[in-house]
């Protein structure tokens, strides 16, 4: 019983760290459509950018995390672009060649990474990397509790985000009715940029949790294509709040596997649950009103 | 129509027979060790057109059914010291009925719904084998080939010429899908699935038909690859990149005609295979990415919609 | 002119139909019966609900509650390709052409999945040039579906309709957006193939069309029947004037 217990402090942990790096793709296709299986490739990317900060500065990962958000706020811009100018402007098919494009990059990533970096992983250095915290018998590593702590405020932050600033129900408005939004004197496509900038510059700060929590390989992205698309499809498309939970369901889901049957089964577990809810309901949990 | 029918025909005795005789003369073993895998891949594409191209279900699964064609064969092995031929066609029906309940499970998800679907079965199955202990778990299984049977000196030759047949079997079968009612209907489908349905096609029953004979060739391809390399682990023979070079070949050739994966999978393989030997596996890899970016963006329609772009215009030019 | 002669069984026959989309009612327990030969006119405002009552009789849409019958069977859980095979073609509001083809492939779907009996290639293709040529689209055979203009695109939705060999034919708004000379030419194209072995619906919002050509007129509104009759009692009836002017 106590294991039980243990494996859901765990999983809950874990889970909001799922929820922190789904945050981004939960905007991208959760909000814009885009079938963006890169995402997890930038995740990744981000996690290096953290750890050469980290590394040459000597800089807290959390903060190399911030430092990169700039950045990868202008990938975020034009990625976009180019994914419209080539295949939403063509319209037919977007999706079927959109996703192709978007493994392309994905592995075109990976292999740049390899090339720059070898296939060794690789980790950051902090105070709170390492140690725990005892309660009664459980130990909770330090590292987790950031992860959950960065988490829950990045949700906040983007929750408050996109409701109460302007650009924010743009970005909403935009995912419902993009004529509604043109009708008002907004251009949809700049504001669909606005939020895949948005959605990756997020991967920023994700990418720090990421090496936080465990160090790092160049084809880490694998494993987590299916964790962050089961949690948003899992979340309703689009709700932020909603990725926290599916997060936390996943997270909790996959640590019990862990500690009851093995840990050789936990990547099944992302893509069990998210072809169970895409087999009831084909359009995704909360299929968005069309 | 009939005797584009027997050039083909004839073109495929002559591609056997050419294969055939290259196991008498050439001596070195490389040619057949390079040469064996542009064939699978060939195979491989043109096997995945039937849904994804025919029909337009982009399916990121063709490791899935590589894998289980390998571990079919892996496990017949070990089990009953089953013969290639056998392992062959157990590996395509057990595919064929993978494909029959990936179709049941995911055809009425749309787009990319059903890529991510397909990737999710992948994954899974390959968790599952991992944790199959008899056929090796984790750590893979070596395997032991059998004597080799004559008119060939060796393995790796048989398996070359093996390969090559079901090159000409998945060409055949994809060319006479294109070429029959089945064609017209996926492609119909494919284009609008409401105006197909209402013009009388069964969409759903055609889908589950390509999902059906596509997945039967595409274990079929993988089913050698034990005895290839003799020795199989999950994390290679589930390796995602079987999925998205195929993918990638069929997307670079054109999926509109049978012979668009066929150019794909051989401009695509050739340059990993030079590139694999003279720099790195991860630049093939590299390639692979570069690739298929560079088409989907440049090339929607792949190297035959270029091949008949051009020609056109040369047509237009004349007149 | 009222009497359409007491037909014997109606070739479809809808009975308390309703379809919601979510908590919204978009077609309100409607029941009708359409008479064999019959030419039958179907209006109503923007939104009334006209093309998800075709969605519903075609298969696109499952209906909740409410039954189709054609020709005396059973027809409600059928999918589309099964109705299409007894009998029951339709065109789309937007067409929606197999982008991919020509305009003769168009019609060879059709004819290869929608044929009653087992014919011949050749006799496939004769029967399509004949449709074509009928359609006056026959010099448009080879021609790719996306180039051709809209009023030959509504033709082809049409033709390839009628490659089905349709017992009930709806064409749904076929004349929107045409200049008046095409109507009129789409117009004698649905008269002519109207006769006493294809039943065809109607829908259309250009009035003189639809009196020109409807035996009898039914309008919705909101979902709702409003009225239903001769074009000319429809014209006249109240509701209706106020439901057009009303939007
Ligand atoms: N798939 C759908 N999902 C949700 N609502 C729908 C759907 N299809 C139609 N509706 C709604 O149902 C109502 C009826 O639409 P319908 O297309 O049947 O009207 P119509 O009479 O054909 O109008 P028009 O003359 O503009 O073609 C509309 O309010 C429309 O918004
Ligand atoms: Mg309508």
């Amino acid at each position: 019983m106590d294991l039980l217990l243990d494996a859901v402090v765990t999983g809950v942990l874990l889970g909001c760290f799922y929820g922190a790096v789904s945050l981004g793709l939960s905007v991208s296709f959760g909000l814009l459509d885009v079938p963006h299986v890169a995402h997890p490739a930038f995740l990744v990317l981000a996690s290096y950018g953290v750890f050469i900060i980290n590394e040459q500065y000597g800089i807290d990962p959390l903060i190399a995390g911030l430092l990169i958000t700039p950045l990868f706020f202008v990938f975020g811009l034009i990625a976009y672009r180019l994914y419209y100018e080539t295949f939403e402007k063509r319209g037919s098919d977007a999706g079927v060649r959109g996703i192709a494009f978007f493994f392309g990059v994905a592995f075109i990533i990976e292999v740049l990474i390899i090339i720059q970096f070898g296939v060794d992983q690789r980790a950051v250095t902090a105070d709170y990397i390492g140690k725990s915290w005892r309660i009664a018998d459980t130990r909770i590593p330090y590292r987790m509790l950031v992860a959950f702590a960065v988490a829950a405020a990045l949700t906040i932050v983007l929750t408050l985000y996109l409701s109460r600033t302007f650009m924010g129900r743009a970005i909403r408005a935009v995912a419902q009715d993009q004529e509604a939004l043109r009708l008002m004197g907004a251009n949809p496509i700049r504001v669909k940029q606005w939020a895949f900038g948005i959605a990756t510059a997020v991967l920023g700060i994700a990418g720090a949790l990421l090496i936080i929590v465990a160090p790092v390989d160049p084809t880490l992205d694998r494993a987590y294509i299916g964790r962050t698309f089961c949690v948003v499809v899992m979340a309703g498309l689009g709700s932020m709040s909603g990725t926290l939970v599916a997060a936390i369901i996943l997270g909790v889901a996959e640590t019990i596997v862990t500690t009851m049957v093995g840990a050789s089964w936990a990547p099944a577990i992302s893509f069990a649950m998210l072809l169970g809810v895409l087999a009831v309901r084909p359009q995704g949990l909360f299929g968005r009103r069309s | 129509m009939k005797r584009s029918g027997a050039a083909f025909w004839i073109g495929a005795a002559a591609f056997l027979a050419v294969a055939f005789v290259m196991t008498k003369v050439i001596g070195n073993q490389y040619p057949f060790f390079a040469g064996y895998v542009i064939l699978q891949f060939i195979a491989l594409a043109v096997a995945w057109s039937i849904l994804g191209g025919y029909a337009g279900y982009v399916n990121f699964g063709t490791s899935a059914f590589y894998g289980v064609g390998v571990y079919a064969s892996v496990f017949l092995v070990k089990a009953f010291g089953a013969p290639l031929p056998v392992q062959i066609l157990t590996a395509a029906a057990i595919g064929a009925l993978m494909g029959f309940a990936l179709g049941l499970l995911t055809l009425r998800m749309q787009g990319i719904f059903f890529s991510i679907a397909t990737i999710a079965l992948t994954i899974i199955i390959e968790t599952v084998v991992t944790n199959w202990r008899y056929v090796g778990g984790a750590a893979g299984i070596q395997i032991q080939r059998p004597p080799v049977t004559a008119p060939f000196d060796n393995y790796v030759q048989l398996l070359f010429f093996i390969q090559a047949v079901l090159v000409v079997l998945a060409v055949a079968i994809s060319r006479y899908i294109q070429n029959s009612w089945i064609g017209r209907g996926l492609q119909a489908l494919k284009d609008d699935e409401l105006a197909a349905e209402c013009s009388g096609v069964p969409t759903l029953r055609l889908k589950l038909l390509a999902c059906v004979i596509s997945g039967a060739l595409l274990c079929a391809v993988g089913a050698p690859g034990a005895m290839y390399l003799q020795y199989a682990d999950p994390s290679s023979a589930f390796n995602l990149n079987y999925s998205v070079s195929t993918l990638a070949m069929s997307l670079i050739g054109g999926t509109a005609h049978w012979i668009g994966p066929v150019i794909g999978a051989i401009v695509l393989s050739t340059t990993q295979q030079l590139l694999t030997v003279t720099i790195s596996s991860e630049v093939n890899v590299l390639v692979l990415g570069v690739m298929l970016v560079l088409f989907v963006v440049g090339a929607p329609e792949g190297i035959i919609g270029l091949a008949r772009r051009i020609f056109h215009r040369s047509n237009e030019g004349r007149e | 002119m009222t009497m359409a002669p007491e037909a014997p069984a109606p070739l479809l026959r809808i009975v308390s139909l309703t379809k919601r989309f979510g908590g919204f009612t978009a077609v309100d327990n409607v029941s009708v019966d359409i008479r064999p030969g019959e030419r039958f006119g179907l209006i109503g405002p923007n939104g009334s609900g006209k093309t998800t009552l075709i969605n519903c009789i075609s298969g696109a849409f499952r209906t909740e509650p409410g039954t189709v019958l054609f020709r005396d069977e059973d027809i409600t859980s059928l999918q589309p390709h099964m109705r299409t095979r007894r009998g029951i073609a339709r065109s789309f509001q937007i067409p929606r052409p197999f982008r991919s083809m020509t305009v003769a492939e168009n019609l060879m779907v059709a004819l290869d999945f929608a044929a009653h009996e087992h014919v011949s290639v050749a006799q496939r293709r004769d029967t399509m040039m004949g449709i074509l040529t009928q359609m006056g689209l026959a010099s448009k055979a080879n021609a790719a579906a996306t180039q051709l203009s809209q009023v030959e695109l509504r033709k082809m939705e049409l033709a390839r309709a009628m490659a089905t060999h349709p017992k009930l034919l709806i064409s749904d708004e076929a004349m929107a957006g045409l200049s008046s000379s095409e109507v009129d030419e789409v117009l004698d194209l649905l008269m002519s193939l109207a006769s006493h072995d294809i039943t065809i619906i109607m829908i259309e919002h250009i009035m003189q069309a639809v009196m020109r050509f409807s035996d009898r007129v039914m309008c919705l509104d909101a979902g709702k029947i409003i009225a239903m009759g001769t074009p000319s009692e429809v014209m006249a009836n109240q509701r209706v004037q106020e439901a057009y002017l009303g939007t």
